[in-house]
């Protein structure tokens, strides 16, 4: 049978170009969620297993390990959950839940994270692969040089991906399902011959060599496929296969990485094309279609990574950030929504809500009302949406690109990430203070800085030598960045999903600030009030006095708005003053995670009046409490900081309100949810987390982890189970501004 | 804009009030009311003035501007307090402008004073607070005779405003059937009533009380029961 029959256009069948397939075959759906079915036997039977495995693994920690094998895209036997009930086949060992090692990264890490969990490592197989083989980690520190490993001891640089991998690249999985392997590998073949032409510089080695890997990858996809009895050499011909197909492809990649985020991408529309196609031919009807797309979304919810109990403190209740997008529109302004988009979000109903994979809704003014209102439904139903917005990022890239881990944007297939975690802003304006000596640990980090011994900071003298430590603070961290990916490319790199992009790819480097809200502020003290610096014996600051008001972020009040945005384009300009590894453009990002607590931790007293250790904000959030005027001025302080050529990696807002504050009745709350998406998009931020719980329910469940099993919470730009953070991190999502009525 | 000279005395503002009034909408707390209701959870917009921020109709308006994109089809701005009636010609002001700028305006109110008959030419919607519809408990209530509010629902109904009636259910006060029932038979004819809401009473204010030396009158009155509140309601709506 013809694989592409019925398909339409041309360009697509020409050359790698899922994007051009998807606009010329896919059927908009603006009708409501009235044709949504619940889940078949087949689903329940399924999942009823997995939940009983989740429930163990919830009591042990983790579920098991399989301490012989190394991480790899075919290193393990096929594995199953209840084969005759299973319609989507793969998992990332022999057996659900069990996790790999995966030491490329670093053996540390898998050490540490065994022994967290009682187990040890395969005396053979470890002693094997650390004779024979240097890692990730092992490379970086060859090569860090002394400022950076000054800033990491220290907390000025945090979250470095130097012990683990990478994550945050998006292999285009979709092209399995439309091209099938054979033809990926041909067109990869071509490629290499093109670069026999000319010089072969190092960088056309490098890219040589790459490119090899990437074929043999493709293979051991194929190869993979295989041992689950499937033949992915060629294009999907249904439904059931391009999904299966596609799953495969992120299957390697989740085998043979273990990323802090390893994102799906953009699928569910692009799936829909296969499911109209069935329908119209009657080879499926609606029960079959919600079942394929269930049991896919319950392979995604097993997803799972190694990590030692240090990683969960600064990345809460072990994330994959298996980041799927959904909606938005094309580059003319027609809604991307289909049916599926309805089915990927419906699983969270039929089974039950989750926190993966990370659904996320790209939301535009144009979007269908009957979409909109559904997104909203179900988002005060589960708690498990996160919202951004398409308006603002398809001008920059397009209308098939696919966001990584939280708000990091990327055209699929066409670029990719390396991900570079974040500098502390809050602690580098102690430095501007303190001389450049750690507020905490003491020693000297940023050099050429002189002391401040005034009794009252002046805003001005503070500013200038504020700027001359980011200056050095920038030039730190991109020496970290390179240093960082120079090394996981040549000990680390990702075959498997770099085979799912194009050859030519186009490279972000994604920088990161943590401490902005308390930056902003304690400049705006600074320069509004009268702060007084308190100073130890060594005449470094341990507190601050202030005197007076200041206007503070979160308020909608331009005054000190205006501080945050020169702040970060101030920070990107210093960053780009630096060349970067495989000329990647540089970006940014204000997105803090959970590891807002963390960097509170390690940062002193502040001058706006933060005292040493408090955790930050998360993200673009106003600190806790500091909101005053309402909820509506808090969102309209965020939105002021610019996306496009400033913030391009993203500005993660987090919003949690309560049901009753929303509205009296469930129609209510879905109409004043919308209202309130569309005021706040239209003002054009990027994203918004959306909380819909009640305080008291937190408190319950703190105490009470077994009342709610599924109780899933959005931090920053993710999901997370309520009940397997810290208790101290409980407390302080507890603590954040609740917008309750009064 | 063009400044006028009327300064309006603001207690507080929030930019998110989803409950007072359709929609999302933009709620000012106005200082200064005649009435002093025991259960009040906002004694400090009492006073006419306090020291708080002070704003021409201009600048209140251009606040509320920087939210328009959220108000959709049916939010807008709510004038609260205190009752915003006492500062009847910042009010009216800020109406004027409302209806320039194409904001939906409404006032929460319990109608207790003299002189609005250009107030309700201007604004779209009348939160109407319902302290009681027998003097004798009303007096109890608020301190004050039920007559001028009376005399402003009828006013209400004689110019077709559009209403939503409100009242606070308090233990031991009037947290009954018979209350209730005495309510819906009051309303029953009543023209342009969009909703009827009782809305429980809670201690979340009390605080505020000790903060500004004054004596709470209700002091170990628990929070009305939700639950209760509820089946109130139900009866309230049933037909």
């Amino acid at each position: 049978m013809d694989c592409y029959r019925n398909f339409k256009g041309e360009n697509w069948k020409n050359s790698i170009n899922v994007s051009d397939f998807i606009i010329n075959n896919y059927t908009l759906y603006e009708g409501d969620d009235e044709f949504l079915v619940g889940p078949t036997d087949k689903t329940k039977k399924v999942w009823s297993k997995c939940e009983k495995l989740l429930e163990e693994e919830l009591k042990k920690g983790i579920l098991d390990v399989d301490t012989k094998n190394i991480s790899g895209i075919n290193s393990f036997a096929p594995g199953y959950i209840d084969k005759e009930n299973e319609v989507i086949f793969g998992l990332q060992t022999d057996a659900p839940l069990k996790r790999m090692i995966n030491p490329f990264g670093g053996v540390r890490m898998v050490r540490d994270s065994l022994a967290a969990y009682g187990y040890t490592w395969d005396k053979e197989v470890e002693e094997k692969f650390t004779s024979y083989r240097k890692t990730h980690n092992d490379g970086v520190f060859d090569a860090y040089t002394s400022d950076v490993r000054k800033a990491r001891h220290v907390g000025l640089l945090t979250g470095l991906p130097d012990a683990y991998g990478r994550g945050r690249i998006i292999g285009d999985y979709r092209r399995i399902a439309l091209y099938g392997i054979d033809r990926l590998v041909e067109e990869k073949k071509k490629d290499l011959i093109k670069l026999e032409e000319g010089e072969i510089t190092e960088d056309k080695i490098r890219l040589r060599e790459e490119v090899s890997m990437q074929i043999k990858a493709l293979g051991e996809i194929k190869a993979m496929a295989s041992s689950y009895g499937v033949d992915i050499s060629l294009p999907a011909n249904n439904a059931k296969e391009a999904t299966q197909w596609l799953y495969f492809g992120y299957l390697a990649a989740i085998k043979e990485n273990n990323g802090a985020a390893m994102s799906l991408g953009r699928t569910s529309t692009f799936l829909d094309i296969y499911f109209e196609r069935d329908l119209a031919e009657g080879t499926l009807d609606e029960a079959g279609a919600q079942e394929i797309i269930d049991q896919f979304i319950i392979k995604l919810r097993l997803a799972r990574h190694l990590r030692t109990p240090e990683y969960n403190d600064l990345f809460a209740g072990d994330p994959t950030w298996v980041t799927e997008s959904i909606g938005g529109t094309t580059t003319d302004g027609v809604p991307l929504v289909t049916k599926n988009s309805f089915r990927y979000l419906h699983t969270l109903i039929n089974l039950t809500s989750s926190p993966e994979p990370n659904l996320t809704v790209l939301w535009s003014e144009k979007l269908p009302m009957n979409f909109k209102k559904y997104c909203a439904k179900i988002s005060i139903l589960t708690d498990s949406i996160q919202y951004e917005n398409d308006d603002v990022m398809r001008p920059l890239y397009g209308d098939d690109y696919a966001i990584a881990c939280c708000v990091s944007a990327m055209r699929v297939g066409r670029d990719m990430q390396f991900f570079g975690a974040r500098c502390n802003l809050a602690k580098s304006l102690l430095y501007s203070i303190n001389g450049g000596v750690d507020e905490m640990k003491g020693g000297l980090i940023v050099e050429g800085i002189d002391k401040m011994d005034d009794e009252v900071l002046d805003y001005d003298k503070v500013i200038k030598s504020y700027d001359k430590v980011l200056d050095k603070v920038a030039k730190t961290y991109v020496d970290a960045m390179n240093i960082i990916h120079y090394m996981h490319d040549k000990y680390a790199y990702e075959a498997g999903q770099m085979a799912l992009h194009d050859t030519d790819v186009n490279r972000l480097m994604a920088f990161g600030v943590a401490g902005f809200s308390v930056a902003v502020d304690s400049l705006s003290a600074i320069k509004y009030a009268k702060v007084m610096p308190i100073r130890n014996e060594e005449g470094i600051t341990v507190d601050f006095k202030i005197e007076g008001e200041f206007p503070k972020y979160g308020n909608d009040d331009d005054r000190v708005d205006s501080i945050g945005v020169e702040l970060v384009k101030n920070f990107i300009s210093k960053l780009r003053k630096h060349t970067l590894y495989k000329k990647a453009k540089h970006t940014l990002s204000i997105l803090t995670i959970t590891s807002n607590v963390v960097y509170g931790k390690k940062t002193g007293a502040t001058p706006d009046g933060r005292a040493a250790g408090v955790a930050f904000a998360p993200g673009a959030n106003p600190m806790h409490g500091r909101d005053e005027s309402g909820a509506l001025a808090s969102l309209n302080s965020v939105a002021k900081i610019p996306y496009a050529d400033v913030c391009e990696d993203g500005i993660s807002n987090t919003f949690s309100i309560t049901p009753d504050a929303l509205g009296h009745n469930e129609d209510e709350r879905i109409t004043n949810l919308v209202s309130l998406m569309e005021g706040y998009f239209k003002q054009m931020p990027q994203h918004l987390n959306v909380n819909v719980l009640n305080r008291e329910t937190l408190i319950d469940a703190m105490d009470h982890p077994e009342k709610y099993p599924t109780l899933t919470i959005r931090i920053s730009g993710y999901a997370v189970r309520f009940n397997r953070l810290s208790r101290e991190k409980q407390l302080e999502v507890i603590n954040r501004t609740f917008h309750e009525k009064i | 804009m063009k400044k006028s000279k009327i300064l309006g005395d603001i207690s507080s503002i929030e930019t998110m009030g989803l409950v007072d009034g359709p929609g999302i909408r933009f709620v000012v707390f106005l200082q200064g009311c005649p009435l002093r209701c025991k259960y009040c959870h906002n004694p400090e917009t009492w006073a006419k003035t306090n020291g708080n921020v002070k704003m021409t109709p201009e600048e209140l308006i251009e606040k509320v501007l920087r939210y328009k994109n959220y108000y959709g089809d049916d939010g807008g701005v709510t004038f609260s307090g205190g009752e915003p009636m006492v500062q009847k010609d910042f009010l009216i002001e800020c109406l004027k402008l409302c209806k320039k700028y194409k904001i939906n305006s409404a006032i929460d109110t319990a109608g207790s004073t003299a002189d609005y008959s250009e107030i309700l030419d201007l604004v779209d919607l009348v939160i109407f607070d319902i302290k009681s519809y027998k003097n004798e408990d009303y007096k109890k209530i608020t301190g004050r005779s039920i007559d001028n509010s009376l005399k402003f629902l009828y006013d209400c109904q004689k110019k077709n405003k559009k209403m939503w009636i409100r009242s606070v259910i308090t233990p031991g006060i009037n947290d009954t059937e018979e209350y209730v029932l005495g309510l819906k038979n009051f309303i029953k004819d009543l023209k342009n009533i969009q909703k009827v809401e009782l809305l429980p009473y809670h201690t979340i204010g009390v605080h505020k009380y000790k903060e500004l030396g004054l004596k709470y009158e209700l002091d170990g009155v628990d929070d009305m029961d939700n639950d209760r509140c509820v089946e109130l309601q139900k009866l309230l709506n049933n037909r």
